[in-house]
């Protein structure tokens, strides 16, 4: 069960090819992170799952089902998609925009907004914005509505495709968080698409690392990731050769340690270090 | 065919006369335009009356105003001069819009640092803004142009001769050639005109590849 | 100076205005033919330019049919149609449509053409159907430049109504050609001044129309 991609391809009619060759299991009820820079095909692979890109070859399945059988507007009504900028309905007040699957499946209007008023709980926004437009709000609250939309149809898939990438620093951590708990008490199947390596390793049960043409580079946990990447590509994305993942520790004087970074920038303190099983004290 | 040949010192003769009531408008409203969209673009409030009252010049139907002009003028119905200012109108209505708009598109970048090397600002505006929003005032006085030409024959019900004389009399005398004739000219000279503009573009403005359309 | 109080007088007099040749009736008239040639302009070139901005598909003949409207000189559309069809109103109504269809297309597809892409994109994304996009998304964003398609349609129309009672329609343009041939300038002012009223109080209704518009929030 979960999500299936069967040795993918897609190849635009130009010739570029976008996606070679690519496959993968996502688990239900867990988040799979697709890490990358620009150009890997990373939002490519995530508009396969609801068809809005059709693979050149190879095939996605969803709990064995080939999804090129599924009708694409039926299966992309109970998908949850949320993407960069959110992509809000600017002409329609927030409770709409979120009620707009709903209303879709033919939900009668006053339930849906029901709906719309507990997501707008779930995702931590004020029910007092409900009546506001899409362009009255802020970035951050922009967002959170659009992952309200994306769970409104109670989907069992989300969808997200650098949901945060436009928000700034802090609220981006704010909403992280967010997602995490939002997760830990829905258990979607979610699909989170990022440039951002602290992102996927906040965010992800599963990471996969792309190189350019979806060609996977690692696939494992955040933990696997970072103590044993597969190779210097891998290293080198996550930053494991440079100075801010390089840590020491100092023993401090009132016991402990105190933990900084190879340029000397202070992290945090331990209590106390874990002896390396190979290692002789 | 034949009666386009039969008549065609005839045809030529209203041709000139057309283009001699349209040159002069489409020259004026380009000349009146450019300075008025300058003021209006340095002076905000300005620009508010100039788009709107454009914008209502826009609505108001040629050969109405055609008739109402003369009180203006105190010229008579069927003077060149009442065309000629009636088109130029007309002209202003769609070039100043235009014009202001091209003026603004200059970078502001630009602006700040041809004014930091020390431009004053007549110089600046001859010497960056004008040539820098020259494809776009050229493209508008290409509609302008096109329009005029096609605007002149309405004034032909009054009596005014130009290609639209070649409606009134093929109407009046049931010759579907002459109509025929007169639309095809229209057509022929407006394309002309354009030529011409497009050619002028490319002479004093090289760095444009290929004329914008 | 005595035309113009003769043409104001003859406006503000009742017996002008009344009876079938009157000017409260060729008002009627010219709204009437107005109103015709933007329904059936409008039902031609409101689908064709939607598919054109939705597909698009056909934008390059729709910008060249515009520019070729344009230096098509409107007196000589009218009168070849009237040598064809005659006195009446099919001819100056197949010239009004011709002439109107494509500022309406125009309008359509530049509204269509206007919506963010982004925005497109997120509605397919959420499951709604080309046809819901296009009905809930790209043309209630788009309305602004679909009435202003409209607005210039409707400006177009009155122009040539009145340079259409030349070959026999009616109208304010009727009254017009009647001082013209009776050598009347009282008269042709009076008919000149009503049809530029129409004009700019039909131009200030659709203004009014689009800024209540632009006051919806997310339309621009």
């Amino acid at each position: 069960m979960g999500i299936e991609f069967q040795n993918v391809n897609k190849t635009y009619p130009d010739g570029t090819v976008a996606v070679d060759q690519f496959s993968l299991h996502v688990p239900s009820h867990t988040s799979t992170v697709l890490l990358g820079s620009s150009g890997c095909g990373k939002t490519t692979l995530l508009r396969m799952v609801n068809r809005m890109v059709d693979p050149s070859s190879g095939a996605v399945l969803i709990d064995d089902e080939d999804v090129a059988g599924v009708e694409p507007v039926a299966l992309r009504r109970r998908i949850g998609y949320v993407m960069q900028n959110s992509g809000l309905l600017p002409h329609r007040r927030v409770i709409d925009n979120i009620a707009t699957v709903s209303r879709l499946n033919g939900v009668a209007k006053a339930a849906a907004h029901r709906r719309a008023h507990e997501l707008m709980e779930t995702v931590g926004l004020d029910s007092a914005l409900a009546q506001r437009y899409p362009g009255q709000l802020s970035g951050g609250q922009q967002q959170r509505v659009g992952v309200a939309r994306g769970l409104a149809a109670d989907p069992n898939i989300l969808l997200m495709d650098e949901p945060f990438g436009a928000v700034d620093p802090l609220v981006r951590l704010e909403l992280q968080r967010e997602l995490t708990r939002i997760q830990s008490e829905l258990h979607k199947t979610i699909i989170f698409v990022t440039h951002d390596i602290d992102e996927a390793l906040t965010l992800g049960d599963q990471i996969v690392v792309l190189k350019k043409g979806g060609e996977v580079a690692q696939i494992g946990t955040p933990q696997q990731i970072v103590e044993s990447p597969a190779d210097d590509f891998v290293a080198q994305f996550l930053g494991l050769d440079s100075a801010r993942r390089t840590l020491s520790a100092a023993p401090r004087d009132d016991g402990g340690w105190f933990v900084s970074d190879a340029q000397g920038r202070p992290l945090g303190v331990v209590d106390s270090l874990p002896q390396h099983p190979g290692q002789n004290a | 065919m034949a009666w386009i040949l039969d008549h065609l010192p005839r045809i030529l003769e209203l041709s000139l006369a057309h283009l001699l009531l349209a040159a002069p408008a489409i020259a004026a409203a380009f000349l009146v335009a450019v300075p008025i969209a300058w003021a209006a673009n340095r002076v905000r409030p300005l620009r508010e009356i100039v788009v709107s009252g454009t914008g209502l010049l826009y609505a108001v139907p040629s050969l109405p105003l055609f008739i109402v002009l003369p009180i203006i003028l105190g010229t008579g119905v069927r003077d060149t001069l009442n065309v000629i200012v009636a088109l130029t109108i007309f002209g202003l209505a769609l070039m100043v819009r235009s014009a202001a708009d091209a003026l603004d598109s200059v970078d502001g970048g630009v602006r700040l640092a041809s004014t930091a090397v020390g431009y004053s600002a007549a110089l600046r505006f001859f010497t960056v803004e004008l040539p820098l929003a020259g494809p776009a005032l050229l493209a508008g006085l290409r509609v302008v142009s096109v329009s005029t030409i096609s605007l002149v024959s309405v004034s032909a019900v009054l009596g005014v001769q130009s290609l639209g004389s070649l409606f009134t009399d093929g109407f009046e005398r049931g010759i579907v050639p002459s109509i025929v004739a007169g639309i095809a000219f229209t057509a022929v000279l407006a394309l002309l005109l354009d030529l011409l503009l497009v050619a002028a573009g490319r002479l004093t403005m090289p760095w444009v590849k290929g004329g914008r359309r | 100076m005595n035309h113009v109080i003769d043409a104001f007088e003859l406006l503000a007099d009742p017996d002008a205005w009344g009876g079938p040749g009157g000017f409260g009736a060729r008002t009627l008239e010219h709204l009437w033919y107005t109103a015709l040639a933007l329904l059936i302009s409008a039902v031609i070139a409101l689908p064709a330019g939607l598919v054109i901005g939705h597909t698009g598909r056909g934008r390059a003949l729709a910008v060249i049919s515009t520019g070729m409207v344009r230096a098509l000189p409107t007196l000589g559309l009218i009168t070849l149609a009237a040598l064809f069809l005659g006195i009446g109103l099919t001819a100056p109504m197949i010239a009004f449509v011709v002439l109107a269809v494509p500022s309406i297309i125009a309008g359509a597809y530049a509204g269509v053409e206007s919506v963010n892409p982004v925005t497109v994109d997120a509605a397919k994304a959420q499951g709604m159907s080309r046809w819901q996009v296009l009905t809930r998304v790209e043309i209630p964003l788009g309305l602004p430049l679909i009435i202003g398609g409209l607005r210039n349609a409707a400006l177009q129309v009155v122009a040539t109504a009145t340079l259409a009672a030349y070959v026999g329609a009616g109208g304010l343009g009727r009254q017009l050609f009647l001082g013209l041939r009776t050598q009347d300038y009282a008269m042709m002012l009076a008919a000149s001044i009503a049809v530029i009223l129409l004009a700019i109080v039909l131009d200030a209704s659709f203004e009014v129309t689009q800024r209540l518009l632009r006051r919806v929030p997310g339309l621009a």
